[in-house]
């Protein structure tokens, strides 16, 4: 006996989704620590943009006899050892930082999804591969994962967005793939399933959109760790390696030298990646609250 | 139980194995000759010969893998190109260190982590818990070199309080006999050199322990609130015990559970961690190595390195499972 197809469609509201990531929106807003973690990053951000206008020195050129200088009126930020100024150097210090850090969880984002999704998705032999592969690149701390892929693919930007993004992507894919795991039994989905929506309509449509929140929350905290973590490289002499740019790691690189006459050189730099690193923590809290308000303490 | 241990054992072996088959790729697939990149400028006809003898480099690359792993099982790891000598000789004297120094910053943060955590779940959101919580984004949001460099300069330049850089002071010449800079100083017989051994440790072991450090306390926090919540617990309270007995006997007992997995998980971020740790402080351990044979291309150590802190961390992980299936026994038989 064939199966009748239903007379009425019915269409999920629209308003529905809308007021959840409404609702979602208010109760960020409202989240005061969250605001104030928003607002770090927009400081930075702002720094990033308008570092060629707002500098006041090149950030790239030194003056002889004026290396080591403290903070002055001249140099907000006093003057590093081959007298560069500090201050010019930390914003242009964002750009890199914010953006490598940043595009190197979009990247760990996408591979991890990509991998996640086909793993959760396909299940059977397919996530069985796939999540020994995981388990291997997990086995490995992150940062050391980091380092030798740097070590295998040589310096430079695109480099550490790589190595900071693998080292990131196996978490992401266990995120993914844990939510569709759990998502594949619900009831809807069997729901939609069983009107005929073809699998990657099935996980596209239904699933995915539902398995959003904790990717977005963790890559918000993630972009933390991933400016911790590039500033690392560049500390330990694996950043850009393009002495036309400053990385604030870069720039901690010869600490120990700065200990008895130049402490203001590690405070700077250290306190540009505390404050954007704490500015992310921040908001992806926030987010955590915001978007699953039984978390909510 | 032991099928338990035997079956979690068993889940270990192909994560090894594909790791060993990523790294034995890691050095083919370095571009141009291996033997090149290896050497590097060291490079010379003669050099060049050898390393293809002792990599088999002209054999097919199944021949070559298994060569590599039937090496590995042995434990012969190669050997460095900078100094020749053997990567297990080297790592026998590096690795003492860098466990005084992660056992150092693990006792630091559980030390620490759990008795905040349980004065901060005690009111939440009173201001004990503001004031951890603000310390615990603190915490993992500060990089380790930036702390270690702050402490060192607090502590060590400007109020003379604590001893930097290194492990131990080198005037005090104390013999290298296990190569863990406590005991050996302790096994020298001079008090001052035990003393000063534990001087050395201090800030190293707080700028390694500060992550762990946060999230212990977070874990350890959320877990109590939660226990606490909990029936049996009213019903302890309502009997009228003591808060002491209730805290101690009650909540403690089940709240054990989540820290235990976290402070298992710790240890991977404290062996990377090591490496900046070490690099800051200069100890002479294997996380600086691993930064040096980078800085020298000295691949061969760096492969190795990466695969003995994953046995490591795997290890640990297993120990920390299997004690967690010894404490709560519904785990076992799920």
């Amino acid at each position: 006996m064939a199966v009748q197809a239903p007379a009425v469609v019915v269409r999920a509201a629209p308003r529905a989704s809308r007021g959840l990531w409404r609702d979602a929106l208010r109760r960020l807003l409202r989240n005061g620590p969250a605001m104030l973690g928003l607002l770090f990053i927009a400081i930075f951000v702002a720094a990033a943009i308008l570092a060629p206008l707002i500098s006041p020195y090149d950030p790239t050129v030194g003056v002889i006899g004026e290396a080591k200088h403290g903070p002055s009126l001249q140099h907000l930020m006093g003057t590093d050892s081959v007298g560069r100024d500090e201050y010019s150097r930390v914003l242009f210090g964002a750009r890199i930082s914010l953006t490598v850090g940043s595009v190197a969880v979009l990247t760990g984002l996408v591979f991890g999804c990509l991998v996640g999704a086909l793993a959760g998705g396909a299940g059977g032999i397919v996530d069985t591969i796939l999540m020994r592969v995981v388990d291997v690149l997990l086995a490995v701390p992150g940062i050391l994962l980091a380092i030798g892929i740097v070590a295998w693919l040589g310096q430079g930007q695109l480099q550490i967005v790589l190595a900071v993004g693998i080292s990131y992507a196996p978490i992401f894919a266990r995120l993914l793939r844990g939510s569709l795991l759990a998502l594949r039994e619900s009831d809807y989905v069997m729901a939609a399933r069983s009107m005929g929506a073809s699998p990657a309509r099935v996980l596209l449509r239904h699933m995915l959109p539902n398995a959003l929140t904790p990717l977005i929350v963790q890559a918000t905290l993630a972009a933390a760790t991933a400016i911790i973590d590039v500033a690392g490289l560049g500390f330990l002499g694996l950043g850009p390696g393009d002495p036309r740019v400053a990385e604030w790691g870069e720039m901690l690189t010869g600490s120990a030298g700065f200990l008895q006459n130049a402490p203001y050189l590690i405070f700077f730099p250290g306190a540009a990646i505390v404050i954007s690193a704490i500015g992310f923590n921040l908001l992806g809290d926030g987010l955590r609250e915001a978007l699953d308000p039984r978390l909510k303490r | 139980m032991l099928r338990f241990i035997v079956r979690r054992v068993l889940g270990a072996i192909p994560i090894l194995f594909g790791l060993s088959v990523i790294l034995f790729m890691f050095l083919r697939l370095l571009p141009g000759d291996p033997a090149i990149a290896i050497l590097g400028q060291h490079a010379t006809p003669q050099l060049i010969a050898q390393i293809h003898e002792t990599l088999g480099l002209d054999k097919p690359l199944y021949v070559q893998y298994l060569n590599y792993l039937g090496q590995l099982l042995q434990g012969n790891f190669g050997a460095s190109i900078i100094d020749s000598r053997a990567v297990a000789d080297t790592f026998a004297i590096r690795f003492p260190i860098t466990v005084e120094l992660t056992i150092g910053a693990l006792i630091f943060a559980v030390g620490l982590g759990i008795p905040l955590g349980r004065l901060a779940a005690r009111h939440p959101n009173g201001w004990i818990d503001g004031l951890v919580t603000v310390v615990s984004l603190f915490g993992i949001s500060i990089p380790i070199f930036v702390l270690g460099y702050t402490l060192a300069f607090i502590f060590a330049v400007e109020l003379h309080l604590l001893p930097y850089p290194g492990p131990i002071d080198p005037r005090l010449s104390v013999d290298p006999v296990t190569h863990f800079p406590i005991i050996d100083a302790v096994l020298s017989g001079n008090p001052g050199a035990v003393v000063d051994a534990f001087a050395h440790l201090i800030l190293p072991a707080i700028a390694l322990g500060s992550i762990p450090l946060a999230i212990v306390t977070r874990i350890t926090r959320a877990s109590v609130i939660d226990v606490s919540n909990e029936d049996y617990v009213r019903t302890a309270r309502a009997k009228g015990l003591t808060r002491k007995r209730v805290d101690d006997r009650h909540i403690m007992r089940n709240a054990w559970l989540p820290v235990t997995t976290v402070i298992g998980l710790q240890v991977g971020s404290l062996l990377g961690g090591a490496v900046l740790t070490e690099t800051v402080f200069g100890w002479p351990g294997v996380g600086s190595w691993v930064v040096t044979s980078i800085q020298n291309h000295d691949y061969i150590v760096v492969q190795s390195l990466i695969l003995i802190f994953a046995t490591i961390f795997l290890t640990v992980n297993l120990i920390v499972d299997i004690g967690y299936a010894f404490l709560n026994p519904r785990i076992r038989y799920s």
